[in-house]
This record gives C-alpha cells, sequence and structure tokens, in this order.
C-alpha cells in the first residue's frame, strides 16, 4: 500500500517540474504586487491556500484595495473563473472513484493543473494518488511563490512605482497566446469593446457589472445570429 | 487596510471560485453540458480576457500628460516579446521592468 502510492507521488515531483518554474514566477509576481499595495505578507498564503486562482487572485488585489462590494466580487469571480466549469467537464471520468481525494481534487483544478492531468492514460487503483500529488504540488508551489512574493515585496531596493503593470502586462500574454490558438477573434474584441464602453459610462469605479452584463448579451444574440431557425 | 470586508471578499471568492470548480461534478455527473453551455465555453474566456486588459488600463491618463504613452509601448513591447519567445514570465517581467523605466525616469509626472 505504502509503495505505490510513494511511486505515484515521485512521478508527480518530476511531472510537475515544469508547473513549478511557472507558478513560482506567477506567485511571485502576485506578492510582489499585494504587498506593494500595502497589504501583509500572511494575506498572500491566505489567499494562495483559499482561492488558488492564478489571474483571479491578481484581478483579487486590485478589488480588494478597490473596496468593491461582495456582488462585484462574485460577479467577476464567476466571469473571470467561468472556465473552470469547462475544465471540471472533461474531468468528469477521470476523477470518478476518486473517494476522499475528490473534493481537493476539484478545488484544485487550475489551468496548469488541468493541463497535466487532461488526458492523462495511467491506470490502476493508483492514478487518483498521482492526480492528488500533481494537484498538490502544484498548490505548494503557487503557495511558495506567492508568500516569496509578499516577503521580498516589501524590502524592494528600487522605486516600486509602476510594479502594477505586471497585471497588465499578465493578461496582455495571455490575450496574445489565445489570439493565436483561436481564428474567431470576435469574442475579445467585444469584451474590449464592451469594457471601454462601460468604462466611458460609468467610469473606472464602477465598470466591471455593466461591461460583463453586455459581454453576455452580445455573445447571447451573436450565437442566436449563428444557428439559424429551423421549424 | 485589511478589515472584515476584506476577509468577506477573499471568502465570496474562494467559494465561487470552488463552486465553479466542483459544480460540473454534481450537475453534469455523465459528462454532456448543454449546447448553450458548450458555446460560452468557446467564447466568454476570450471576451473576458479582453476586459481585463481594459480594466487593468483603466486609470490611464489618455488626455493629460503623458496619454498614456507609457502604457502603449509597454504593451506593445509584451506583445512582441510574447509573439517572438513565447515566454510568459519572460513577457511579463521585461514589459514590467520598461514601464517602471518609462513612468519613473522618462514620463515623469
Amino acid at each position: 500500500m505504502r509503495s505505490p502510492r510513494l511511486a505515484a507521488a515521485r512521478r508527480a515531483l518530476l511531472r510537475t517540474l515544469p508547473v513549478f518554474a511557472g507558478y513560482l514566477g506567477l506567485g511571485f509576481g502576485f506578492g510582489v504586487i499585494l504587498r506593494t499595495r500595502g497589504y501583509p505578507v500572511w494575506l498572500a498564503p491566505v489567499m494562495a491556500c483559499t482561492m488558488y486562482a492564478g489571474s483571479m487572485q491578481y484581478v483579487a488585489v486590485d478589488l480588494l484595495s478597490g473596496g468593491v462590494s461582495l456582488l462585484t466580487a462574485a460577479v467577476t469571480t464567476l466571469m473571470v473563473n467561468a472556465r473552470h466549469l469547462f475544465y471540471g467537464v472533461s474531468m468528469i471520468g477521470q476523477y470518478k472513484g476518486a473517494g476522499w481525494r475528490k473534493p481537493y481534487l476539484m478545488f484544485a483544478l487550475t489551468d496548469e493543473t488541468y493541463s497535466l492531468l487532461c488526458g492523462d492514460q495511467t491506470a490502476g487503483p493508483a492514478r487518483h494518488d498521482y492526480y492528488f500529488f500533481v494537484s498538490l504540488f502544484d498548490q505548494c508551489y503557487w503557495i511558495l511563490g506567492c508568500t516569496l512574493g509578499a516577503a521580498v515585496g516589501g524590502v524592494l531596493p528600487f522605486p516600486t512605482k509602476g510594479i502594477d503593470f505586471v497585471l497588465t502586462a499578465l493578461f496582455v500574454t495571455i490575450v496574445v497566446d489565445q489570439w493565436r490558438a483561436n481564428r474567431n477573434h470576435l469574442p475579445v474584441l467585444i469584451g474590449a469593446a464592451a469594457a471601454a464602453l462601460s468604462l466611458l459610462i460609468f467610469g473606472s469605479d464602477n465598470m466591471l457589472i455593466p461591461a460583463m452584463l453586455l459581454i453576455a448579451v452580445v455573445l447571447t444574440l451573436l450565437r442566436k445570429k449563428e444557428v439559424p431557425a429551423d421549424g | 487596510m485589511v478589515n472584515t470586508h476584506t476577509f468577506l471578499l477573499i471568502a465570496v471568492i474562494a467559494a465561487v471560485t470552488y463552486l465553479l470548480r466542483s459544480l460540473p461534478f454534481l450537475v453534469f455527473p455523465g459528462g454532456r453540458t448543454p449546447a448553450f453551455v458548450d458555446y460560452l465555453g468557446k467564447v466568454l474566456p476570450y471576451a473576458i480576457m479582453g476586459m481585463l486588459v481594459v480594466y487593468c488600463l483603466k486609470d490611464t491618463a489618455v488626455l493629460s500628460w503623458p496619454y498614456g504613452i507609457p502604457e502603449l509601448l509597454a504593451c506593445i513591447v509584451v506583445v512582441l516579446l510574447h509573439v517572438w519567445r513565447k515566454n510568459t514570465l519572460l513577457s511579463i517581467g521585461v514589459g514590467t521592468a520598461c514601464y517602471m523605466v518609462l513612468v519613473q525616469l522618462v514620463f515623469k509626472t
């Protein structure tokens, strides 16, 4: 019983090494931003443990320091993390029968963990141990990166003005990745246009919810146009 | 800085995130999703990222000095570097460093 579990852990450790580098870097950036906005170091591991979401944690720093309403926070999380619904859908079969591990497997299903585990062909009863360790190690890297960033963020030896651009840069790289992976550029343009319009009308403090409503409406209308009504 | 509202916000964001990650396992145990949900999965993530870029730039002053030039230049650096090297951490690191140099040394306000 002990040895297969250990083997699963060792395999998970090797498989997650690329995520180690990525999460350490991205988590570090999050920690630095959180600290330079005046939050204490311990809030970084608290957020990394409870939310455990890459881009959403970046957005969350902004929501926290803006002191937005709980409704705005809920709707924003719903939209930013909506893609996780689809990760879950494709992992239903693989996670079936995972027992006590399942609540954690569902919780820890981030972009990177999903990309490592989706379509994994591991067979046998040890596969859920393997999934569990991959999920656990990835989150450990994330917590480590976030905490280190927050620790270092308070003692940076240079002026930090402009360091918030990390946030913008992260989303620009995601848009570039998406732009190259997908031929249909209309959705990203709709998102940007809706946000710009909402910013002009409602101002920078209240733009999020109107922008997301507008996106939902336009995307829904577009689908009706795509699918012709046939009796 | 940290108050009750901070913890409430963190709790709400964490709860909604967990809800989204676990919902499919409860609602679609057969692994089949309605067509409209499939459609949203194909378009929503892209639209939201487009929105977030604009959201990040929401406090940029475009009508007064420096007219958003540092943001524009730094974004161009991130896009070009990312198209060229496809390395997320490199693009973010260099882009942010460029922006910091621009606002601290070049376009002083």
